[in-house]
């Protein structure tokens, strides 16, 4: 039995498909009470109860509305370009869900441990900005193109400052492997050992560049519905309005994965002696999607020159100095190597 | 057949099938999107070499940014699909005299190709040492070609530089933002809280 899946050309293809349900199972599962716990969050803070009706505590609210959004008529908008408008939706699906391919959940959890995953990784949220594009224009609508145009040029502008904070991190740990990354922050100091510290304020610049990159609060003006009415969805309806809204919340999921592996130590205990494990990944994951769900809920919406100044007159540059910065940190490993952690065997 | 040979025959078709529907497809917009299909394809055929920095790189560089460039100016252009078509038909005859002549160049080329001995061996493992591909290109980048490489870095910086004098203009009839001026207002000194006697309102 174990020799037809290791061997035979068939076996292997069944056991990748295994395992990629395997990955993909629970991840679709979690969020739908991801959005739930979102949409909680946010009713919280400002005192309302939110979804409370469908089962016990509306714990089955997404439910719902996912059977809502599927049995509901598909519109399309005369003169769209029917092929490309359909398109959309399912490369803004199918290309968050491909990046989890590279998330190691546990020590040799991995789908594909690829020596490249931070790359691989990077192009594939540089895909993410087409599913937008594509339905903003096959909508032949205005406010659509709108939104589509203005969250191009956001991705794109933070896709620069998030490029060179990763840069820091492969200098620091001397891999692109994430496997590699979390195991550089292994150490007798436990939390003190993760790169939130050696990286300190990139922490804070990549969080707020995947908000911005993701199209979340404080940044949504791809869907700033005082200006735009909905963005590049105002004319999407039913499932393919579902998919947009699932492949935003997975890039968002996405993002707490890459900020809990790069930054929170993956799988790693906060403390020393306790077992390392997968709990704490899903943790960390669970604990950054807090985070992002109380900045939607306290944050007032940025103007968009406010955004475009914040990305490449503020972002960039410290990003770009804290690069050279780290190099020299690591080239003359200081204290000890703490960003150079391949020379203290990390 | 095993799965990278399916996968490459995968890979190399829809590369074709990008290049060719970007040539003729109708609307512009389609092909755009036909040679994003094409640069992923390629760099799909990219990992099967054992290339995958160079494939990442692809995508990022191309598909990510240049790609997305290409379909911004495209989109926006209002393009008459008629008039696109006639002077097809008059180019035509051209550019199939280019076409042909870059194909005789191309079978003149690989028929005096000899393949020498252990190529076939080595098209598979691009790095020897058991090194990765990201490490290996970094040693010969920034070590043994450290001048040529800044030296070409050195030039782009010129091009930047010279693009952006050239576009450069300073205009003094438009009033600008001063970010730090805004910042640094105080609600003190910007307003002033009046108390409104009913019935009398506020005196000048």
């Amino acid at each position: 039995m174990v020799d037809f899946f290791t061997t035979t050309n068939l076996g292997i293809v069944l056991l990748v498909l295994g395992q990629c349900l395997l990955v993909l199972v629970p991840i679709l599962v979690s969020l739908a009470f991801l959005m739930y716990a979102d949409r909680k969050v946010w009713a919280a803070v400002q005192m309302r109860r939110g979804p409370n009706i469908v089962g016990a505590f509306g714990l089955l609210q997404s439910f719902a509305d996912f059977l809502k959004y599927i049995v509901k008529e598909i519109v399309v908008p005369a003169g769209a370009d029917k092929s490309v408008f359909f398109l959309a939706p399912m490369i803004a699906f199918i290309v968050p869900i491909v990046a989890w391919a590279v998330i190691p959940f546990n020590d040799g959890w991995v789908l594909a441990d690829l020596n490249v995953a931070l790359l691989y990784i990077f192009a594939i949220s540089s895909l993410e900005v087409y599913g937008v594009i594509m339905g903003g224009w096959a909508s032949n609508s205005k406010y659509p193109f709108l939104g589509s145009l203005r969250s191009a040029a956001q991705m794109i502008s933070y896709e620069v400052s998030i490029g060179l904070i990763i840069i820091g991190v492969i200098i620091s740990t001397g891999s692109l492997n994430l496997t590699d990354i979390v195991r550089a922050q292994d150490g007798d100091w436990g939390i003190f050992n993760w790169y939130w510290l050696a990286h300190f304020p990139m922490l804070f610049l990549f969080f707020i560049s995947a908000l911005a990159e993701t199209n979340r609060p404080p940044f949504d003006l791809p869907e700033a519905e005082s200006e735009l009415v909905a963005g590049y969805q105002v004319e999407y309806s039913s499932t393919p309005f579902l998919l947009f809204m699932i492949g935003e919340l997975m890039a968002v999921v996405l993002m707490c994965a890459l900020v809990s592996l790069l930054f929170l130590g993956g799988w790693l205990s906060p403390i020393p002696g306790l077992p390392d494990g997968v709990l704490w990944m899903a943790g960390k994951m669970v604990f950054c999607f807090f985070i992002f769900a109380m900045v939607k809920a306290i944050t007032p919406r940025y103007r968009y020159d406010q955004l475009m100044r914040l990305g490449w007159k503020v972002f960039l540059p410290m990003s770009l100095a804290w690069v050279v910065i780290v190099s020299f940190l690591a080239k003359f490993e200081v204290l000890g190597g703490a960003w150079a952690r391949w020379t203290v065997g990390g | 057949m095993t799965p990278a040979v399916i996968a490459f025959y995968l890979f190399a078709v829809s590369t074709l099938a990008g290049g060719l529907f970007t040539v003729i497809a109708r609307n512009p917009v389609h092909s755009v999107l036909w040679l994003i299909l094409a640069f992923l394809s390629s760099a799909g055929l990219f990992v099967l070499l054992g290339a995958e920095f160079v494939a990442m790189l692809l995508i990022i560089v191309y598909v990510g940014a240049v790609a997305v460039l290409f379909l911004f100016v495209v989109m926006m252009l209002d393009i008459d699909f008629a008039a696109l078509k006639a002077e097809m038909a008059r180019y035509m005859p051209l550019a199939l005299l280019i076409g042909v002549v870059l194909l005789m160049q191309l079978g003149i080329a690989l028929g005096a190709w000899t393949i020498s001995e252990g190529a076939e061996m080595r098209r598979a493992v691009p790095v020897e040492g058991g090194i990765h591909n990201t490490q290996g290109l970094g040693l010969v980048l920034y070590d043994r070609y450290i001048l040529l490489f800044q030296l070409a870095g050195l030039i782009l910086l010129v091009a930047m530089v010279g693009a952006i004098v050239l576009t450069l203009r300073h205009r003094s009839d438009v009033k600008r933002q001063n970010v730090l001026a805004q910042m640094y207002r105080d609600p003190k000194t910007a307003m002033e809280l009046k108390d409104v006697k009913p019935g009398q309102g506020l005196q000048r």
